[in-house]
């Protein structure tokens, strides 16, 4: 029951994007397309479920003082090998993310888990807790990112799905209308939570 | 003639926040005050020009000597952090005053993705050291410049009346929309 609240958490109650308003370079550099959403959330996922997994397994052996050090190391190992794999198995996802896949490193997401989750609890529970948050963090990217590409270029995983009509509104894929969309995402689940609560 | 456009294409066209994204969560989190925003922007700007022209030398004289250029990211994260920490003991030491003033946000700044992304970008374009140092210093000024802006309109957003669901962060991000729309008029500038 621990474990599926650790998992869950992340999802609604404390999605990173949405709610805590973590990982907002990613968020906004990558939605121009639902296909780069979805691949930038499935990378930081893997990065995020085994530098928690590490993280919580050495937080004994870890000395206070140098804690913050040594947890960049283990995450930039992650984005090193996560960088690896993309270039290897998808060139195109690779080009299209470019810099914001090394960016992965100071994702504050990542870090803040670390240091909030997975130095405090047990390696099953951090995996846990790795795995919502992204999973959080992957949903939120992909609601941004279909909302960006089906308004502002017309088209879902580049298919098109407008007549030959259909004017796209341009501004939506480029840099304003990402901060735009952002922020009105925040507000409509700001709006439905306070309904709940 | 290259460097004044490189210096100017930093601060203006491809902004590091308002177009490039880089250095977001600094520009939402320490806005509230036009104050600390110059303080946060001339932290980042020192980091920024060091951090350049340090990991380019380590890319060219470490990395890519030893052919292991693969090392990229956890070197640069590294040199970065250390730097930072670095740059914080020189301020206590020097000028108490400054590091009180800036205290709170230099560490901060090593979890910045504007200095691991124009250290990065600087390799990825093929810069020479003082093309690095130049793009370095650019991109800082342009952060620094979209943040002060932006403090400036918040502080006048605190006292304006909107719906209760944009409280926060969501005001922030459509008033950062229209700074972008702005900056876009640059576009065509060189």
């Amino acid at each position: 029951m621990k474990l599926w609240n650790d998992f869950t958490n992340g999802i609604i109650k404390e999605n990173p994007t949405l709610r805590l308003v973590l990982g907002t370079c990613p968020t906004l550099a990558v939605t121009t397309a639902v296909f780069n959403g979805i691949g930038m959330g499935i990378a930081a996922t893997a990065v995020l479920i085994g530098s928690n997994l590490i993280i919580s397994m050495i937080n004994k052996i870890v000395p206070n003082e140098v804690r913050i050090p040594i947890y960049v190391v283990v995450i930039a190992t992650f984005v090193t090998a996560v960088q690896m794999l993309i270039k290897a198995y998808s060139p195109a996802l690779d080009s299209a993310l470019g810099i914001f896949i090394p960016l992965i490193v100071v994702n504050c997401i990542i870090l803040a888990r670390a240091e909030s989750f997975a130095s405090k609890n047990p390696p099953l529970n951090s995996i846990m807790d790795g795995l919502g948050m992204g999973i959080g963090f992957t949903l939120a990217l992909l609601i941004m990112s279909s909302i960006r590409e089906i308004l502002g270029a017309g088209t879902f995983l580049g298919r098109p799905i407008f007549g030959a009509g259909f004017e796209p509104a341009l501004i939506l894929i480029l840099p304003p209308g990402g901060f735009l969309i952002f922020g009105l995402t925040i507000a409509l689940v700001n709006k439905l939570t306070e309904k709940k609560a | 003639m290259k460097l004044v456009i490189i210096l100017l294409s930093a601060i203006f066209v491809n902004n590091f926040v308002l177009s490039r994204f880089l250095g977001i969560c600094p520009f939402l989190g320490v806005s509230k005050k036009v104050e600390t925003a110059v303080g946060m922007g001339l932290a980042v700007t020192f980091v920024m020009a060091l951090a350049s022209v340090m990991t380019w030398i380590v890319q060219i004289l470490v990395l890519d000597v030893l052919g292991i250029a693969y090392l990229q990211t956890i070197a640069f994260i590294l040199v970065i952090a250390g730097l930072v920490q670095f740059v914080e003991m020189v301020i206590k030491k020097t000028s108490p005053t400054l590091y009180q003033a800036l205290g709170v946000y230099l560490p901060l700044i090593t979890t910045n993705c504007a200095v691991l992304g124009v250290a990065i970008l600087n390799i990825d374009e093929g810069y020479n050291l003082v093309e690095t140092l130049i793009n370095g210093i650019g991109g800082a000024l342009g952060f620094t410049l979209a943040i002060v802006l932006f403090a400036g309109i918040r502080e006048r957003l605190e006292t304006a009346p909107y719906p209760k669901a944009l409280e926060g962060f969501p005001i922030a991000l459509i008033t950062a929309s229209l700074m972008s729309i702005a900056f876009l008029g640059f576009s065509g500038l060189l």
